[in-house]
C-alpha cells in the first residue's frame, strides 16, 4: 500500500465533495438541526396533562379533590363539563387525555370516577403513576415506613441527560451512512469504477482514500456535537474525554467501513440508500437502547440487539457522560466495538477484490 | 394525451419489475422491521434490575424482598448481605436500582433506595412502583376518597396499541419519500432525461407519471403492513377500514410529492438523499410517533402543524384505537389533502422551470 495513491484517491473524494455544497452544507447542518429538536422540543417529563371536569357536586369538598390535581402541575384543567356524554367526546377528539367525573353524592359516598385515554400506553402509565403519587402523598407521611429514594448521575432527571448522549451516536451512525454508502455505487453507476481499476491502485489504497475525507467530516461533525452537548445543553461530562474521543473515531470509522461495504456489493445508488437506512439508520433509533430500554424488549429482540453496534457504543458514551466510569467497566463493549470496525473494514475490502 | 402518459407508466413499471433485488428489497425489508420494531418498541416497563442488600435479616425484611419480587415489576439480580458491592453494580450498570436495608431497620424504618437516574423514563417509573409497592401493600388502605380509574380505547395498556400503527405509518413514509426522491434524479444522472423530454411528454404527465407506480406499490406496501398489524399483532381495529385505506392513500399522496419535490430540486443522487434524510428526521421526531406534541416548547408545536405524518398519527391510531371516523377526522383529512395537493403541484411547476 502506498500513502501516495491514497492519498491521491483521497484528493479526487474531497475535489467531488466540494463540488457538491448542497450535500456538504446538509452533512453539517444535519447535526444541528438534531441536536436542536432532542435538545429543545423532546421531553419526557410530562406537564400540563389537558384535563377536563365534569363536577355535579359543586362544593367545597369536590373543589378541593379538583385542587388537588391542578396544585400539582401536572394537570390542568381545560373545561369543565356539563353533561355526562361530554367526557366521551372530549377524550374521543383528543382534546383532552383524563376525565374527572365527581357525580351529585360525592360529598356523602366519597365516589369519583377518572377516565384516562389510554391510547398512548407510555403517556397513560405515567398518568397513572402521578395520580397514584398525589394521592399516595398523604399516606407516606401518616406510613411508618420511611423511603428515602435518591437518583444517582442524574439527580434531577433531566431527560436532555438522557437524550443528548445517546444522540451524539446516532448522528455519527446516520451521517456516516449517509455519506459513505454512495460513494462505490456512484462510481459504478456512472461508468467510472472502470477507470479506477484499470489504474495500478489496490483495492485497500482505493477503501482508505476514499474513507479518509468523510472521516475528517465526521470528526468536524463529533466534536461539534460534543461542544453543544457540553457547553449549550450543559450536560455534565464526568469522564475521561481522551477515551470518549477514542471510542467515538472507531465508531465513526466502523460506521463509514460500513456504508463503503453496502455501496460495494450493491453497486446501486438507490439499493445503497434502502439498504443504508434499514440496516443502520433504524436500528440505532429504535433497537439501541437510544430510547426504548433493551431489557422491556421480548427475549429474541434483545438477542438481535447485540448485532447493533450502537447499542454497545450508546451504553460507552452514556456512562462516560453520566456516570464518569473508568475505562475498565466498559472495556467489554469497547473490544466489541473495535472488533465491528475492523470487521466490516475487512469485509469492504474482500467484497471490494471480489466485485473488481 | 392518455395514450403517451399510458406508455410512460408502462416503461416505469417494465423498470421497476425488472430490477428483482430492488423489488426485494421494497417489500420484504420493511415487513420485517414492523414485525420487530412492533415487539421492540415498548414503554411497558418491567423486569427492572434490583440489587437487594439486606444488612437486617429478619422476617420483615424478607416480607419487603418477596412484595418486590412478586410484583412483577422488579427482577432481584443480587441479592448481598454486605454493601460494598452496591455502588459497583450500579456503576457498571448492571442494576437500576440499589435497595439498602440497614440493621436497625426494626426499629428506624427507613429504607435507602437509589436509583440509576441515567435513563430518565426508567428512573420515574421505577419510583412510581416502589411507592405503590410499599405504601399500598404495606399500610392499610384508609383514603379519605375512593376513586375508580379507568382507561379508556386501550384498557390494558399496550403499548403496542398504540406503536404498531404508528410504525406502519412510518415505515410507509420511508418507502415512498424515499423511493420518489430518487425517482427523476436518476434519469438525470443516466441521461434519461433528456430522452424523454424529447418525447411529446408533458411536465404534468411526466409526473403523473412517476407517482402513479410508486403510488400503487406504496398502497400495496401499506396494505400488506395493515394485514400484519391486524393479524399478527393482533391491533384492535375498531374503525372503519374502508376509511383506514382512503386516508392512507391521501396519506401516501403527500409523501409522493414531497418525494418528488425533493427529486426535482436535486442534481444528484447524494443530494437528493441528504435532502430527503434533512427532511425526514424533523418529521419523525415532529410527528407524535415518539414523543407526545403536547410536551414541546409551544413554538415547535406550531411547526408540527405542517407535518403529514402528524396528521396520519392522530388518523390510523384514532381509527385503530378509538374507531371514530370521519365525522371527527374530517379536519386532518382535509390538511392532508391540501398538503398532498400543494406539494405536487408546487413539483410539476418547478419540474417545468427546470426543463425550460
Amino acid at each position: 500500500m502506498r500513502i501516495k495513491r491514497v492519498f491521491a484517491i483521497s484528493k479526487k473524494e474531497y475535489l467531488q465533495i466540494i463540488r457538491d455544497p448542497i450535500s456538504l452544507s446538509l452533512s453539517f447542518l444535519m447535526p444541528a438541526v438534531l441536536l436542536f429538536l432532542f435538545g429543545y422540543a423532546i421531553s419526557f417529563d410530562i406537564k400540563n396533562i389537558k384535563t377536563c371536569v365534569l363536577d355535579q357536586e359543586r362544593n367545597s369538598k369536590s373543589r378541593n379533590f379538583i385542587s388537588n390535581f391542578e396544585s400539582s402541575g401536572y394537570f390542568k384543567v381545560i373545561s369543565y363539563l356539563e353533561r355526562e356524554d361530554e367526557i366521551d367526546k372530549f377524550l374521543d377528539s383528543g382534546k383532552t387525555a383524563l376525565g374527572i367525573w365527581i357525580p351529585q353524592n360525592f360529598s356523602k359516598n366519597s365516589e369519583a370516577l377518572i377516565v384516562i385515554d389510554g391510547s398512548d400506553a407510555g403517556n397513560a402509565s405515567l398518568i397513572l403513576n402521578y395520580i397514584s403519587d398525589i394521592f399516595l402523598a398523604d399516606k407516606e407521611n401518616s406510613s411508618k415506613i420511611n423511603l428515602k429514594i435518591r437518583f444517582w448521575y442524574n439527580e434531577d432527571l433531566k431527560s436532555r441527560n438522557f437524550i443528548i448522549p445517546g444522540l451524539i451516536a446516532l448522528i455519527i451512525a446516520i451521517i456516516s451512512a449517509l455519506l459513505s454508502s454512495l460513494t462505490i455505487s456512484r462510481e459504478w453507476e456512472r461508468g467510472t469504477m472502470e477507470k479506477l481499476i484499470s489504474t495500478p491502485l489496490k483495492p485497500s489504497e482505493v477503501i482508505i482514500g476514499k474513507i479518509i475525507p468523510y472521516f475528517l467530516i465526521g470528526i468536524i461533525d463529533l466534536v461539534f456535537s460534543v461542544l453543544i452537548a457540553c457547553l449549550l445543553f450543559k450536560v455534565p461530562l464526568k469522564g475521561n474525554l481522551f477515551f470518549l474521543s477514542l471510542v467515538s473515531l472507531i465508531y465513526l470509522f466502523g460506521g463509514l467501513s460500513y456504508g463503503i461495504l453496502i455501496s460495494t456489493a450493491t453497486k446501486s445508488q438507490i439499493l445503497s440508500i434502502q439498504i443504508s437506512i434499514v440496516s443502520t439508520y433504524l436500528p440505532t433509533l429504535l433497537l439501541s437502547g437510544f430510547i426504548f430500554a433493551i431489557e422491556n424488549m421480548p427475549d429474541i429482540i434483545q438477542t438481535i440487539t447485540y448485532l447493533v453496534p450502537a447499542k454497545y457504543f450508546i451504553f460507552i458514551v452514556r456512562n462516560i457522560f453520566l456516570k464518569g466510569s473508568p475505562v475498565n467497566y466498559l472495556l467489554f463493549q469497547f473490544i466489541l466495538l473495535v472488533l465491528f470496525s475492523l470487521l466490516f473494514f475487512a469485509l469492504s475490502i474482500k467484497k471490494f477484490k471480489k466485485e473488481v | 394525451m392518455i395514450y403517451v402518459l399510458k406508455s410512460f407508466i408502462k416503461k416505469e413499471f417494465t423498470q421497476i419489475k425488472r430490477d428483482k433485488r430492488m423489488l426485494f428489497f421494497i417489500f420484504v425489508p420493511p415487513l420485517i422491521q414492523l414485525l420487530i420494531l412492533g415487539y421492540a418498541l415498548n414503554f411497558d416497563i418491567k423486569n427492572i434490575d434490583v440489587c437487594f442488600c439486606d444488612l437486617e435479616k429478619t422476617s420483615e425484611s424478607r416480607e419487603i424482598l418477596r412484595k418486590l419480587s412478586s410484583s412483577g415489576y422488579f427482577r432481584i439480580k443480587y441479592y448481598l448481605e454486605s454493601c460494598k458491592k452496591m455502588d459497583e453494580l450500579l456503576d457498571k450498570g448492571k442494576v437500576k436500582v440499589g435497595i439498602k436495608i440497614d440493621k436497625n431497620f426494626s426499629k428506624k424504618k427507613e429504607i435507602q433506595i437509589i436509583i440509576d437516574g441515567t435513563d430518565v423514563n426508567t428512573a420515574s417509573i421505577s419510583k412510581g412502583y416502589l411507592k405503590k409497592i410499599f405504601y399500598e401493600k404495606f399500610e392499610r388502605k384508609n383514603p379519605e376518597v375512593n376513586f375508580e380509574l379507568r382507561v379508556w380505547y386501550n384498557p390494558e395498556l399496550k403499548s403496542q396499541n398504540y406503536n404498531v400503527p404508528g410504525i406502519v405509518a412510518f415505515l410507509i413514509m420511508l418507502t415512498c419519500l424515499l423511493l420518489t426522491s430518487m425517482s427523476i434524479v436518476k434519469e438525470r444522472e443516466s441521461g434519461t432525461l433528456e430522452q424523454i423530454l424529447v418525447t411529446p411528454l408533458k411536465p404534468i404527465e411526466f409526473i403523473i407519471g412517476k407517482t402513479i407506480p410508486f403510488a400503487i406499490i406504496g398502497f400495496f406496501e401499506m396494505s400488506l403492513a395493515l394485514i400484519f398489524a391486524i393479524l399478527v399483532f393482533k391491533i384492535p381495529l375498531k374503525g372503519s377500514i374502508l376509511f383506514l385505506f382512503f386516508s392512507a392513500l391521501i396519506y401516501i399522496l403527500s409523501f409522493l410529492g414531497i418525494g418528488l419535490f425533493i427529486s426535482t430540486i436535486s442534481k444528484t443522487m447524494q443530494q437528493a438523499m441528504m435532502l430527503s434524510f434533512f427532511i425526514l428526521l424533523p418529521t419523525i421526531i415532529l410527528s407524535g410517533f415518539l414523543f407526545p406534541i403536547e410536551n414541546m416548547p409551544l413554538l415547535i408545536q406550531y411547526i408540527t402543524y405542517l407535518n403529514p405524518l402528524r396528521y396520519f398519527l392522530i388518523i390510523i391510531r384514532g381509527i385503530f384505537l378509538k374507531g371514530i371516523g370521519l365525522s371527527i377526522l374530517w379536519k386532518e383529512i382535509l390538511i392532508l389533502l391540501f398538503i398532498s395537493t400543494a406539494i405536487s403541484s408546487l413539483s410539476i411547476l418547478n419540474f417545468r422551470k427546470r426543463i425550460k
